[in-house]
């Protein structure tokens, strides 16, 4: 017998309750609500693509059950700016060419977004510790550092005018 | 997809106490998840219920005091990397926590959990072993503590009885005069397996070493101490032959497997390399930190 649970959580600010299985996990069940930016890969939390802001930490959400979940705000790609907008981080990754395949980006955005809040000027070893946890297997990663130091640059920016 | 299960979220140590009691259908415990869901995704089949232990607050902290040092067993490595005393009050460890896995599993995984997983290359063991770490564990029937060299008894195997819950983690402060350091050999800096961990910790007084701990990370079936080895430093004036001599003692402890990673030989011939070379740096480490046995240091010729 499957014992379901109505979990609630809000994703990208906008709240959904759903009856969900133990052995759901967060990935799935993100998925199943449409939010297909969150990405499967390995499914052994070693390449980052499914990563995701919860409650502002970077989780694995494949190695995430979603009754985990429950009550709290989750953040994907996509919600990092209002609907439309773009985020410093997505206009970074585009400008400097930092996307070839594309797949490992969401994941990698999410753990750039968690870096820069905790090291808004970050050394490369702090950017190659904030992303140790995400693999792309196109870029060899060089244009992904550039990006968060674009970005960052702009996030600092941003917060000295507001 | 991961194969069926029930899961509880008890929300105190005793609510999870009550789950241990069920001999028929007891818990799985699950602190991050970060090895159980991976393995139970693997196996593949129905895993009957696991309780995780996330909705305990009490056992997600950390407590440093003048002279002590205690971990709640849900403290995610992210929690160590953000508390700065333990730069003086367990280096090795924050050392480890630095180098674990990537980012978003040391959000998740626990120092709990990696130590019940009784994995050899578990690396916050290491410098905990080298640490004198004590652990506290909680059944029905009420409380005991261990140290964790005598918790670890085989391969992913410990001593922990079927109705335990391992609550926390502690040790004293190593004291002013000691040096406690960890290396961590994997293939790449990050997102990687050990393929030896060494944690050691040197204490001096009056120019010799009063103290010493090695700790021998996925070189046998768990991790281990290198306890001859220590026997042969305590005491001494640490001179390269000393320490050399001492190194050579630790690789013959170790029953290294060929892996993967790296063969057999290559690890017995590295730990000794490691260990040489990391004693030799916290007998001068600590040497410095004692201003009276500065002199000593001549002794190890560099």
């Amino acid at each position: 017998m499957v014992i379901e649970k109505q979990v609630t959580f809000i994703v990208n600010g906008r709240r959904h309750k759903v009856g969900l299985p133990a052995h759901r996990t967060l990935l799935e069940a993100l998925r199943d609500l449409g939010y297909v930016e969150v990405k499967c890969g390995c499914e052994k939390g070693d390449c980052g693509a499914c990563a995701v802001l919860l409650d502002g930490e970077a989780v694995d959400a494949c190695l995430t059950l979603a009754w985990q979940a429950d009550g709290a705000a989750l953040t994907t790609v996509r919600g990092l700016a209002k609907p439309g907008m773009e985020h410093p981080l997505h206009t970074a990754f585009i400008q400097t060419g930092a996307v070839q395949c594309g797949y490992c980006i969401p994941g990698m955005i999410i753990a750039a977004k968690a870096l820069l809040e905790e090291h808004p000027d970050p050394t490369d070893e702090e950017i190659r510790r904030g992303l140790s946890g995400n693999l792309c297997r196109c870029t060899g990663y060089v244009q992904i550092f550039a990006a968060i130091r674009s970005a960052a640059v702009a996030l600092r920016s941003e917060g000295e005018l507001t | 997809m991961l194969p069926k299960f029930q899961l509880a979220e008890p929300g105190s140590i005793d609510e999870a106490l009550e789950l241990m009691k069920d001999e028929v259908d007891r818990p799985i415990l699950m602190g991050g998840g970060t090895n159980l869901l991976v393995d139970l995704r693997n196996r593949g089949k129905a895993a009957g219920r696991l309780a995780w232990l996330g909705r305990i607050p009490e056992l997600r902290r950390i407590e440093v005091t003048k002279d002590r040092v205690v971990l709640g067993a849900r403290t995610t490595i992210t929690d160590l990397l953000r508390r700065a005393e333990l730069e003086t009050a367990g280096p090795s460890l924050l050392h480890s926590a630095r180098m674990f896995a990537g980012h978003m599993i040391r959000n998740a995984a626990t120092v709990g959990g990696n130590i019940c997983y009784g994995s050899p290359a578990a690396d916050v063991v290491p410098p905990l072993l080298s640490l004198d770490a004590e652990l506290t564990l909680a059944s029905p029937s009420g409380q005991r503590s261990i140290p964790l060299q005598e918790f670890l008894t085989g391969y992913k195997a410990t001593a922990r009885r079927p109705d335990e819950i391992l609550t926390s983690i502690g040790w004293p402060r190593p004291p002013a005069g000691a040096a406690n350091m960890f290396h961590k050999l994997g293939l790449r800096k990050g997102d990687a397996i050990t393929v030896i961990g060494v944690a050691v910790t040197i204490a001096v007084e009056n120019g010799h070493c009063s103290l010493a701990r090695i700790a021998l990370g996925a070189v046998a079936p768990t991790v281990l101490r290198a306890k001859g080895a220590e026997r042969l430093l305590e005491g001494e004036r640490l001179t390269s032959a000393v320490i050399a001599e001492a190194a050579r003692h630790a690789a013959q402890v170790c029953r290294p497997i060929d892996d993967l990673r790296a063969s057999a030989d290559y690890r017995r011939h590295t730990v000794e390399v490691l260990v040489r070379r990391l004693v030799a740096r916290a007998w001068e480490q600590a040497c410095v930190a004692h201003p009276r046995d500065r002199s000593a240091i001549r002794a190890t010729g560099g």
